[in-house]
């Protein structure tokens, strides 16, 4: 989970501009890079992230089958950029907060979210939003780009009550960056100073829109000196680099070295391997092979590669995490299977205490479920 | 700048006429009355996102950009204020722009221009400026689709003057308001029931006719009792009189409005005082949603014709939950036939 490791990897000052090329810490095929620092993690944290970032993959292959079997509801996948979300998280300290978008379930899970809580709203089940008083992470943010100036209010509500140990981060995509919101959210952080991270997870989708058709701007990085605040571009699908620009940047909206707390836009640079969600096709506006030469560089096999060279991972450890992650899935989706909801909790949590006229339609609720059945609210339209 | 042009009129399908006809469900007569109103007008543009290359994610707008080109259906960057402002910009131009909101939920970002500007840009330039355009946008329930997707939040733009709200409920009628849409000279904001895009087909003539706004229409005749209705809840409303019919005995009159800004108020009230009896139904929250309007409107109009107190089966005043409560949410055949059995026997 989150670490506090101090000693951070800090970004190339090119960056700064947002236009450079996106910092590496590991070559396409996972090697360390001649001038690159591999962030001072534990051989513990290394492998905790690989798994992670295992379990990611695994499931968004199982809940996209989930789907396919109408087992779940529409589902998001996220398979090519779990690296950047797994590394994310684990720059996250405990009380930082985090506000994902729906395709973040790895980021969330990182920092505290279980499995089955992310499956739940899949089921069509309210309660999978239900975020534990431990666990720092908003509920998912749905409409585009809605999450950004909110990240910049949270921060900044924190500053003020002088909680200066604790940063926001907030995730969404090449997108949202087109969208009100995102602009607003940026130029309140960079107006009021706020610690807030801002990271776009740059898939170059999207649904069918591809970035050069989003923005003009030759990087969505280069959009943060608008705003008079630091761009940064990392390769979103190396972890190692995705993890030491985030503990910076979050170390600048914290403790920054010259006292002056700022905010950062990141744009970790990616790829969506697959559809948006599941009832999307990109086959109709994009070439099957332009994944290819993503996959190249794909996360997993890159951390693979880097833990194997330096001796923290081989088969027998291989085969252990394949179990461990295998069994977490398999009981994360039979407890939510297993998971019923009573219809009168959609009563539930809408007022601090339930007006009357809402306690009347709950009581013509609960009567015609005794009345008729529930069978009888089934049948629809046939 | 842009006004009424004689190419422009509504011209109303003469059902004496014989026309070709092709068996569409709702989705594809969206399409086709994209498609023949943009053969027709070479100033009709489409714009939104992924309505070109993708096809819109509901396919609406599929095969138009390969029929008229990127010029004319343009996806654009995200962003549901741009969307619409720039529409707004377009139709006072001369354009014809018929703008897609992927969701009626993800609408909100656009509320700003639709209600500040796009609904009162004639009053506010004492009718020197018009902006004739169309905002579609997929609403309601019942599909399992994820939060935010599923929201039926018409009466926020029926509130708003100058502002034209349509909600069709047919494949039919889906292509002649839609077409009547695009050729009236205020904006429209047309509302697409996506639980009835592919639930069944019908004939629809494939000519080019308008079906004229603000006319309901009377998709069942009946004594006892009026539905009200529209959208999507028309299905279910059948269904109910149906089997009150069977069951009950009970001959239920269903009005289905279409048009819900301006709202037809001859055949809501000439209905009532057939019957004497009204129940509303729509799968918006209950309270202050359009069910309201229309009882208020009943009772100044009709009052000493009312047999029974007015009801409304609705959607509950709670947001509307994950699909796994939705059918407990939306106003089933079962629940529906509770209120009409309830206005009848009072």
């Amino acid at each position: 989970m989150s670490t506090q490791n101090e000693a951070d990897q800090q970004p190339d000052s090119a960056t700064a501009h947002g236009t450079a090329d996106p910092l590496q810490i590991l070559d396409a095929d996972g090697t360390v890079l001649s001038n690159a620092t591999v962030p001072d993690l534990s051989d513990g944290d290394l492998i905790a992230m690989y798994e992670d970032i295992k379990l990611a993959r695994r499931f968004d292959q199982r809940a996209i089958s989930l789907q396919r079997q109408g087992r779940i509801a529409t589902y998001a996948p996220m398979t090519g950029q779990e690296g950047a979300q797994v590394a994310t998280g684990y720059a996250l300290a405990a009380q930082d907060w985090l506000l994902p978008t729906y395709r973040e379930h790895a980021a969330k899970y990182v920092h505290g979210m279980d499995l089955a809580s992310l499956l739940k709203p899949l089921c069509g089940l309210r309660e999978g939003y239900a975020i534990p008083d431990d666990v720092n992470v908003m509920p998912e943010y749905i409409p585009i780009a809605t999450q950004v100036p909110q990240a910049t209010g949270m921060a900044w509500g924190k500053q003020r009550q002088g909680e200066t140990d604790t940063a926001v981060l907030c995730h969404f995509g090449d997108g949202a960056t087109s969208e009100g919101d995102f602009h607003e959210g940026l130029n309140f952080a960079g107006v009021f100073d706020v610690p807030t991270v801002f990271v776009c997870n740059n898939n170059q989708w999207a649904i069918s829109v591809p970035r050069e058709h989003q923005t003009a701007s030759e990087t969505i990085a280069q959009k943060a000196a608008a705003y008079g605040i630091e761009g940064v571009r990392v390769d979103g699908l190396d972890p190692l680099a995705v993890y030491a620009v985030t503990r910076a940047a979050l170390q600048k909206a914290k403790n920054p070295a010259d006292d002056e707390r700022r905010p950062t836009l990141i744009e970790a640079v990616q790829y969506r391997y697959g559809a948006h969600t599941t009832a999307d096709d990109p086959s109709t506006y994009r070439e099957e092979d332009e994944a290819e030469d993503w996959r190249e560089k794909d996360p997993l096999d890159r951390m693979q590669n880097f833990l194997t060279n330096r001796g923290l991972l081989d088969d027998d450890l291989e085969a252990e995490i394949d179990e461990r992650i295998e069994t977490q899935l398999t009981e994360a989706v039979e407890s939510v299977e297993a998971a019923t909801t009573d219809p009168a909790t959609m009563f539930d949590h809408v007022y601090d205490v339930l007006p009357a006229r809402l306690r009347e339609q709950r009581a013509e609720l609960e009567s015609l479920r005794e009345k008729y059945g529930d069978d009888a609210f089934h049948e629809v339209l046939e | 700048m842009s006004s009424k042009s004689p190419d422009e009129s509504t011209t109303p399908r003469d059902s004496q006429t014989e026309s070709a006809t092709e068996t569409m469900n709702l989705v594809e007569a969206v399409r086709h009355a994209l498609h023949t109103e943009m053969a027709r007008n070479e100033r009709v543009m489409v714009l939104g996102e992924d309505v070109a290359e993708n096809g819109g994610v509901f396919r609406a707008t599929a095969g138009l950009l390969e029929s008229f080109g990127g010029e004319r259906v343009v996806d654009t960057p995200l962003a549901e204020s741009g969307i619409v402002g720039t529409a707004i910009g377009l139709a006072m131009t001369e354009m014809r722009p018929v703008a897609e909101l992927q969701f009626m939920g993800f609408a909100y970002p656009a509320f700003d221009q639709l209600v500040s500007h796009a609904a009162r840009m004639r009053s506010r330039s004492h009718g020197q400026y018009t902006v004739p355009m169309v905002v579609r946008a997929p609403y309601g329930g019942g599909i399992r689709a994820p939060e935010h997707h599923s929201e039926s939040k018409e009466a926020f733009f029926v509130h708003e003057p100058g502002l034209k709200v349509v909600v069709p409920s047919t494949p039919a009628d889906a292509k002649g308001l839609l077409i009547a849409s695009i050729r009236d000279p205020d904006p429209v904001v047309f509302l697409e029931p996506k639980l009835v895009y592919r639930a069944f087909r019908e004939d629809v003539p494939t000519d080019a006719y308008g079906t004229p706004l603000g006319e309901a229409s009377i998709r069942r005749e009946g004594s006892d009792v009026t539905v009200y209705t529209w959208g999507a809840m028309v299905h279910p409303t059948l269904i109910a009189a149906d089997n009150v019919a069977d069951e009950d005995g009970i001959d239920v009159e269903v009005v289905d409005l279409r048009t819900l800004s301006p709202l037809d108020v001859e055949t809501v009230v000439d209905s009532f005082e057939k019957t004497g009896r009204a129940v509303i139904v729509h799968e918006a929250p209950k309270t202050a949603g359009l069910g309201a309007e229309i009882a208020a409107t009943i009772q100044e109009e009709a009052l000493l014709h009312q047999e029974a107190p007015i009801s409304r089966v609705a959607g509950y005043d709670v947001p509307m939950p994950l699909h796994e409560l939705e059918d407990y949410y939306l106003p089933q055949a079962l629940r529906i036939q509770e209120g009409i059995r309830e206005a009848v026997s009072f």
